[in-house]
Parts: structure tokens; sequence; C-alpha cells
């Protein structure tokens, strides 16, 4: 996340007209902020644990950031990270594939196993998080946040209606643990 | 990408955290079998006689004697027999062995495998951390659920030469190797196991633990034809006291030569350097108690590394793997689990039984010709047969040779890009079927993927160029020789065996 942030820091900084002395401090509302003032219509939107208002799970334990449909993050939760252990291998979708819910786009892998990752709605596979082909343990350190897999932009929210809220997930998580 | 499949969601994958289990036959108890009495006295004419020792002291009486292995009492008018059983968890009533309070006060991440509850791993070292630590530092496993056997008596020889391919004969004290039991006529594999000569007339087999009930009847079925076939007095005795199976640790690594010879006791003079790897030695440890306790450890393992496996009596298990833990410090020495071991013995190019070997495999389709010596490779002359030799004897000659040979063969396959992992296709250059991986993982040694696959024969020479589908797509693999990391066991002085 701060990688891109300072990416872009340059460009920020010329369209304020005032310098930013450091990006690094400057806070996600106030770069949000300036680039939904001069960007183009898409903000993207980076997911962080404090937006897990804007997160929706399903049973397979993956998530996605509802908070923008245009630009949707999906990923794995915490508990599956956990329970997976070390990732060493992710193998991402190819961007512009059209995806129907519930199909294939992805693997999480750790030594063990191989786990397959299901897109929780249909639409347009539009960006992969190709940090995780060099660095697969991002995923462990940081599952819902920089660890997001690929972003999608939803064709119908509606079938964002369906999955569960965070509440809900822990519960389910819970019950999960109980069996 | 895309294409729809019936996938390994992730959260069935979590659920599977383990391996299948092999699967398990009904139970069946096999009782005493008290049929004719052994036929002729025993020929010992150039074998070292066994001594005559008491069996194992039980329990309740406190250790007086060593509870090393002890050859059974020679008596001449015990019948071939095979008891007592050893135990028969079930998955609705798994058994733990006598090391499971020590992975619960690590907090182990215990899981099902073949009715035992055996730890995964441990929180202090993740899966690929606990394999790079056994490769450059030392593990200890806990391997009490795989199953451990003596057998004795005059016809015990010529009773393995029937259940194994292997040299028996040849075998001095404390000598031993791998090989397979096999099934007679169709020469399917049925396990494969460990078998040493301790001395004399007492073989010692650790066989798998998802293999438990089968080898059991498996092996009173042989005794039984064994002795209607006129063969001499064999004992078949699972390695138990108080119906508690003998413990079985796992001593692995570089660091276990040093770790183990810190643990023996001072009178103890077995000298390490010249212990080489397939050797079982009586050696005695010293507990932190002050005590000396007799053991039979084997060089050898499951992970291509030197190491030792170490067998001990139930009620000293416990106290033996806390001794090797606490005399060598966590700098030097970890627990380990199922999961590296898993990815330790493919890296080694080890077979796992139910997965890479099975009952319809011969051993020639599996690459263990080698495990048949040059002796046992004839159906003449006055040599014992063992089980299935009619039908794996003419495959170690090709077709082209006047043998029948095989139609597939186990391979070693580095697979590009994704993992290949079992049940994976094996295709050639033109997309047509050859064959099935039957175990693969990202190799945390080697940062490839590496995989074990049967293959069309003539496929699998070095370097042959085949494809693996994983997730609907090829990816490019090539026949590589196994094992996949150089093994290191101990072979004596400073180069690596």
């Amino acid at each position: 996340m701060a990688a891109v942030i300072a990416g872009s820091g340059a460009a920020a900084a010329k369209l304020l007209q005032r310098p930013v002395h450091s990006l690094a401090r400057c806070s996600r509302q106030q770069y949000l902020r300036l680039r939904a003032q001069h960007a183009p219509a898409t903000v993207r939107s980076f997911t962080s644990g404090r937006r897990a208002l804007d997160k929706k799970y399903t049973e397979d334990h993956e998530w996605i950031d509802i908070s923008s449909p245009e630009s949707a993050s999906i990923g794995i939760s915490t508990y599956a990270a956990k329970a997976l252990g070390d990732v060493v291998y992710v193998e991402l979708p190819t961007v512009d594939t059209e995806v129907n819910k519930g199909d294939a786009i992805g693997a999480v892998e750790s030594v063990k196993s191989a786990s397959d990752i299901m897109t929780p709605v249909g639409g347009t596979i539009i960006e992969v998080n190709s940090v995780l082909e060099e660095k697969p343990g991002t995923i462990n350190k940081s599952p819902e946040g920089d660890g997001w897999l690929a972003k999608i932009k939803v064709t119908d929210t509606a079938e964002l209606e369906g999955l569960m809220d965070a509440e809900a997930y822990r519960a389910f998580t819970e019950e999960v643990e109980d069996k | 990408m895309s294409s729809r499949r019936t996938a390994t969601k992730l959260a069935h994958s979590l659920e599977r955290t383990a391996k299948p289990q092999a699967p398990i036959s009904r139970q069946k108890r096999c009782l005493t079998t008290t049929t004719r009495p052994h036929l002729q006295p025993a020929q010992h004419a150039n074998r070292p006689t066994i001594e005559p020792h008491s069996t194992l002291q039980s329990l309740t009486l406190p250790p007086t004697r060593p509870f090393t292995h002890q050859p059974s009492r020679s008596q001449s008018t015990t019948p071939s027999n095979t008891a007592p059983p050893p135990p028969f968890p079930t998955p609705q009533n798994p058994g733990k062995t006598t090391l499971h309070p020590l992975h619960l006060s690590h907090h182990a991440t215990l899981v099902p495998f073949a009715s035992y509850l055996m730890p995964l791993s441990y929180p202090s070292l993740s899966h690929p951390a606990s394999h790079a630590w056994t490769r450059t530092k030392a593990s200890l496993f806990d391997v009490g659920h795989m199953v451990q056997y003596h057998i004795s008596g005059p016809g015990a020889e010529g009773f393995i030469e029937r259940v194994t391919p292997m040299g028996v004969r040849e075998l001095g004290a404390g000598e031993g190797g791998l090989s397979v039991l096999l099934r007679d006529g169709g020469g399917g594999v049925v396990d494969d196991c460990l078998v040493t000569r301790l001395e004399g007339d007492l073989f010692y087999l650790v066989a798998n633990a998802g293999c438990r009930e089968k080898d059991y009847e498996f092996l009173c079925e042989e005794v039984e034809k064994w002795v209607e076939g006129g063969g001499q007095e064999v004992r078949v005795r699972h390695l138990q006291d108080g119906g508690e199976a003998y413990g079985l640790l796992a001593l692995q690594g570089p660091l276990a030569g040093e770790i183990l010879g810190e643990a023996l006791a001072r009178e103890c003079r077995v000298d390490l350097k010249t212990w080489y790897f397939g050797r079982a030695k009586h050696i005695t440890l010293e507990l932190p108690t002050g005590e000396s306790l007799p053991i039979v450890a084997s060089r050898g393992g499951y992970t291509g590394e030197d190491g030792f496996e170490l067998s001990v009596h139930p009620s000293q298990t416990l106290a033996v793997a806390e001794a090797l833990l606490d005399g060598a410090g966590k700098e030097r020495l970890q627990l380990s689990g199922l999961g590296a071991r898993d990815s330790l013995r493919l890296e080694a190019g080890m077979c796992l039984y139910g997965h890479d070997l099975d009952e319809d495999t011969t051993p020639v389709e599996a690459s263990l010709s080698w495990i048949i010596p040059k002796r046992r490779r004839t159906l003449q002359g006055s040599e014992g047969r063992f089980n299935g030799a009619e039908t794996i004897i003419p495959q170690l000659t090709p077709r082209s040779k006047g043998g029948t040979g095989v139609s597939r063969r186990r391979v070693g396959l580095i697979v590009e890009g994704a993992p290949a992992r079992e049940g994976a296709e094996v295709v050639d250059e033109a997309g047509g079927a050859v064959g099935k991986v039957t175990s693969g993982c990202p190799s945390p040694t080697l940062g490839k993927n590496i995989a074990m696959a049967y293959v069309k024969d003539g496929l699998h020479k070095i370097g042959t160029e085949l494809q693996v589908v994983v997730r609907g797509k090829k990816r490019k693999a090539v026949v590589t020789k196994m094992p996949f990391v150089p093994s290191r066991y101990w072979k004596g002085g400073a180069t690596p065996g």
C-alpha cells in the first residue's frame, strides 16, 4: 500500500500546488480526497483493516471489498490464511478475464495443499496483485490488506447481498471450529 | 483461466489438512494359530544362536531389566503364531502415541492420520521453516503410530524371504534396509517396510500406520500358509507392553549424530563415526534421572538426512523425547510433524504407501527393483521363492529381451509454474494422457515444484519432456532423477553419503 502511495506522490503534490513533505504521513483519507478531486472517475480504494465495514465474506473464506464495485478487491480471510499456513505460491487470474460468481480465479498454495479461490461475484478482472508472484508470503502478513489477490469490476451488485458481513463471518468461523 | 471445474475449494482444503488416510479394512482379529507344532528342531548350523532371555517386564515392576528388544524365549512347544495384534484405533476412537502429552504441551496442530491423532506441525516453526530446520539442524518426529514387529524363530529368515524379495540370508547382525511386503500371485505391494536382523533369528520390522490391520491380516495368513507348507517355526510379535505399543522417535538432520552422541550413557561405547546408514544397534541413553536406558536405534529415516529411529518402551518414550529436546536445546533440536515429514521424504524421492505405492503396483513398476538382489531374481533351483515372483521376475527383463517388462514406471518430475499435486494428469507433447501424479509439492529446499508420477514405460528416461495438467492448464515438466535433493545418509567420513 505504501509503495503505491509513494509512486503517485509526485503527481499528487503537483495537483495540490502545495508541498506534501512526506506522503507517508499523508493520511489515507487525505490522499483519497486528492485523487478524487483530480483523478479520473474511478477511485482505487485500498483495502485496510479499518475499512472492515466494506468487506463481505463467503463461506469459502474469501473476502471482497465492496466499497467500490467498479474495482472491488478480493482476497482470502485471515482465518483462511492462518489455517493454510505459509503461502508459497499464488496463481493469479489474467486481467480482462470475465468470470461468473463461483468461478475459480486462482489458487493459493502452501507446501501441503492448493486451495482454489472462487470469485464471490461475477464480473471482469481488472487488476491482479503481481507482488504475490515474488512475495506470496504477503498473504500471511496481511491477508485482508496487502495480500489482496485481484480486483474485479462487479457486473451485478445484487450478488453481493448474499454474502456475510464481518460479524456474520466471525460467527461462521466459530461454528466451523466447533464442528 | 477461469474454466469451471470441480475444484478444491478453500473451505474443503482447510478441512483436508492431512493426506487422505489409506483405506482401513474391516477389523479382523487374527487368533493365535495353534496349528501343528513346529515340525523339526531348529537347524542352526552356521547361525549365531539366540541366548534365551526373559520376556519384557510388565509395566508394574520397576525397570530393573533393560527395556531393549529381547528375543522371546525360544520354546520348542510354541507354535508359529502372530500375536498379539497391534492396537486398532478407529476414526471415531483415534489412537494416541505415548508422546501425546508432549504434543499438547507444545501446542501441536493435531490431525487424524491412520486413525491416530498426530502432530501436523507446531507453532514454533511453520511448515517450510521446519522443513529447512531439518535439513540444517535437527528435528524430532513422533512416529509411534507406525507398527513395529519382531519376527523370530528358526523359520524367520525363510519366512521373511517368502513375504519380501529381500536378501535376508546376507544380513549380518544389525543390518537391514527397505523392502516391501508382497501379495502372492500378482506381486502387488502390500506395504513398504524396513526389515533389520537384530541378531540371530530375531528380526525387526517397521511398517506403515495406515496399513496396520491389512498388514496384520497379511502376516497371519502368511504364517498359516508357511506352516501348512512345512515351514519351520516363526513367531510374529507386535512390539508392545501392557497393551501399549512401543514408541518410535525419528531424530533427523545434520546435527542428529552429535545430539544422539551427547545423549548416550557414559558406559555406552558406540562409535557414531562407524555407525553407518542402515545399521541398528543396541545403545544406552542417559535419562535426566540418571538412569541408563537401553534401546534399539537404527541409523536412517524418511528425510534423506542423516538420522536415527529410536525404538523405545512405551513407558519411557516421553522421557527420551524430553531428554533429547532438553539436552540438545531449542537452538539445535525442534519438534516436527507430518507436514514437514511429507515434503522432506518427497525431496528425498521416497514413496508414501497409499499414494506412490499400492496393491496394484509391483516393485518393478515402482522403480524399486533395486531392493531385489541378484540372488533372488530366479525361479529356479532350491532358492525360496518370494510372493509374486512369477509376475515380478519376468518384469525385470524388458519385452524386447523376452521378459514381460512393465507398462508404467514411477518417475520424478520437476514441473514449471504451478505445483502439481496428487491426481494431476501427465500428458505428452501432443496432449495425450501418459500418466498420473501420485505425490507433489513445491520443494522448500529447491524452490521448484517436484512430483512423483507413474508414466508410460518408454517415457521414463531422465530428461524426457512431458506436461502436467494443473487447473486446466498444461505445465511443462521434465523427468528428473530422484532424490531431488541429494541424500546425506551417514556412510562414514567427512563427505556426504
